[in-house]
């Protein structure tokens, strides 16, 4: 991944950067300093190399669903991130930053999260190297996401209900931060490809092993390692960043994001960042965000609580502004009707993140012999309230 | 020269007291008489905050009279307006305070024309990278006279000190420990900032160092400008507007609470 890569001074083309306060500069400096030398050590990579099989269970597999691609008479594979302990994609990234910041000597360890996938797979890895953890959560999402409330808790993390703004993820990130500027010592393990650098491009690499697994899968698979479309969601875009990674280089595969509309892109409740946003600097990167004419950021909605944010990472910025990536949206509704089918016709239940990027499948015409890998980045047992009231 | 870098130049003695409030806060309309209340109470320098959406670096207190200017209207554009007959009315020294992401949609180059119109002596954006203020801000505050404050913490090492102090003028900004506005920690223990301040002086800077986060009364107030060029309140008076609102003697009882 050369063109798209992030430059040494922490930008993808004009987004990126680290746009902190001076409290934590010392902090930034010692990952940006630290990151590529320690995860390139042979002893970093065996243990998480060693973790990913034994503990995660990877590879994860890659699933050709017959009866969607029946449907949509195309060939559809399905890249079972859902599978993974802790039944997202989140935990390639937990594994790795709580190796760093072991890595480091750090104690304890903060997170935000939306959906509270990344605070599960936080307080998991946590609970397995016996470190302290605290997770910021709005208080919306701990409402809507309850049962993941609850398995954090059973894993011994604390979670602080935010009440600032929006109550959801953008708000959860400001606390986060804010506690990491009163906390020097605190590593701040960060959920998704957003932040300063190189924070962006670490969660990247953590991430990039569901594209190095699809290229392999496939090619056993078809014969060849490229498929013709890539799809994944994009709330601010890890699954997204892992599963298109290592393809961004061959153009021939096209990469498909899917942002999630709320109830309409133009409803004035929505979440669909390249569509409404315009450049900004949220949460220390310059990147697309929704924000007013006055530089005011707007609070997003989706139904989807890992959604539910006013920006996109800059690696997934630059994507768009070079037409590298094309950019989708699904509402709320095409999203939880998305759901029902995968779940009726292949017998998976999808999270509602995930949802948003099968539902693009009504909308995108493929050939009939195109390869058409979709990332299923976490399952929808969380999600199971929603979808009954939504049914109803 | 602008009216920051005179005040120190003309400075004898006595302490400084920079004193933050944000635009918009309590009342759309109350900036330019806060301003002129402070001046007449005997604050020396005024930091004026815009108010962001999202404001990292602070704590509940000026998160909330944030968010409080936003839904009264504050922006960039009704604060210049607000500030367009500043300097017939008042000479305090006024540098402005916020986030990059408002100037950034605002435009740089028309931010900084604006506030040099107004009469603005400086600027603090604590998430303003340097690479950035190089590349994007720094000539234009030349072209104009105005000053920048960079903030350094006591973690900021000695090289990097330096570094920002010659990339400042008007003040460097000693944010006294690592903490978010107005935390309770953030007092720190009087040995840590009396050694803190020490090494600071050692270093000979070419800006005078303003103290800042955590001062509330006097003795802290004191204790600062015994070490330091001048100190810099924010969320204690925020408090004080909130419970005592903004008319001049509440103001002027405030500041002489502080400065005695």
């Amino acid at each position: 991944m050369n063109k798209y890569a992030v430059d040494q001074n922490g930008y993808y083309g004009k987004f990126g950067g680290a746009y902190i306060p001076e409290m934590l500069h010392p902090h930034i400096e010692e990952l940006k300093t630290n990151y590529l030398s320690i995860i390139n050590t042979p002893s970093f990579k065996k243990s998480f190399d060693d973790l990913m099989k034994d503990y995660v269970g990877r590879p994860s597999p890659l699933y050709f669903a017959s009866r969607l691609s029946e449907k949509y008479n195309t060939n559809i594979y399905l890249k079972r991130e859902d599978l993974n302990h802790t039944g997202a994609h989140k935990v390639n990234n937990t594994i790795g930053q709580i190796l760093l910041a072991k890595h480091l000597g750090k104690t304890r360890i903060i997170a935000e999260t939306g959906a509270g996938q990344h605070g599960v797979a936080t307080a998991t890895v946590c609970a397995l190297m016996g470190l302290e953890c605290i997770v910021y959560m709005g208080a919306k999402d701990v409402v809507r996401q309850a049962p993941n409330v609850n398995r954090m808790e059973m894993l011994g993390a604390k979670v602080e209900a935010v009440h600032s703004g929006s109550k959801t993820l953008k708000d959860a990130t400001n606390e986060a931060i804010r506690d990491w500027i009163n906390h020097p010592e605190t590593y701040y393990l960060i959920g998704s490809v957003v932040g300063p650098h190189p924070y962006p491009d670490m969660v990247a690499r953590f991430q990039s092993i569901i594209s190095e697994e699809i290229k392999w899968q496939l090619k056993e698979k078809t014969g060849t390692a490229f498929p013709s479309a890539v799809i994944a969601c994009v709330g601010g875009g890890s699954n997204a960043a892992g599963a298109f990674y290592h393809f961004t280089d061959h153009q021939n595969t096209r990469l498909i994001a899917v942002e999630a509309a709320g109830e309409g892109v133009h409803s004035g409740k929505s979440a669909a960042t390249t569509a409404l946003g315009s450049i900004g600097v949220l949460h220390g990167s310059k990147s697309l965000m929704m924000q007013t004419s006055d530089g005011q950021v707007i609070e997003p909605h989706s139904i989807s609580a890992g959604l539910d944010y006013p920006g996109i990472g800059p690696f997934h910025a630059h994507l768009f502004d070079t037409k590298r990536a094309e950019f989708y949206s699904s509402t709320d509704k095409e999203a939880v009707d998305s759901a029902f089918e995968l779940t009726r016709l292949e017998g998976i239940i999808p999270a509602l993140e995930t949802a948003h990027a099968t539902a693009i499948l009504s909308k995108i015409q493929f050939n009939s012999s195109d390869n058409v890998v979709i990332n299923l980045s976490g399952r929808g047992d969380k999600d199971l309230d929603t979808f009954i009231n939504y049914a109803k | 020269m602008n009216r920051l870098v005179s005040y120190f130049q003309h400075k004898k003695s006595g302490s400084t007291l920079n004193t933050y409030f944000t635009a918009g806060y309590p009342s759309l309309h109350d900036t330019l008489h806060i301003i002129k209340s402070l001046e007449a109470s005997g604050a020396d320098i005024i930091e004026l905050g815009i108010p962001f959406s999202d404001p990292l670096a602070d704590g509940p207190t000026i998160q909330q009279s944030s968010e409080v200017a936003l839904q009264n209207g504050m922006s960039i554009d009704v604060l210049f307006q607000q500030l367009s007959d500043l300097r017939n009315q008042s000479n305090i020294p006024i540098v402005l305070m916020g986030y990059v992401n408002p100037v950034l949609q605002y435009g740089v180059e028309k931010f900084i024309n604006q506030a040099a119109k107004v009469g603005i002596d400086g600027f603090i954006f604590p998430d303003l990278p340097i690479i950035e203020f190089q590349n994007e801000w720094q000539s234009l505050l030349k072209k104009h006279e105005l000053s920048f404050s960079f903030l350094i913490t006591p973690e900021t090492s000695k090289e990097r000190i330096i570094l920002l102090d010659s990339l400042s003028s008007g003040f460097l900004y000693a944010v006294s420990s690592s903490s978010t506005t107005g935390s309770s920690k953030t007092e720190g223990s009087k040995m840590d900032t009396d050694a803190y301040l020490a090494k600071i002086n050692s270093l000979n800077l070419q800006n005078p160092v303003l103290a800042g986060f955590g001062i509330k009364d006097n003795e802290m107030y004191e204790f600062i400008n015994a070490r330091c060029d001048g100190a810099i309140i924010g969320s204690a008076f925020i408090k004080h507007l909130t419970k005592n609102g903004a008319t001049k003697d509440s103001i002027s009882s405030f500041i002489h609470s502080i400065k005695k």
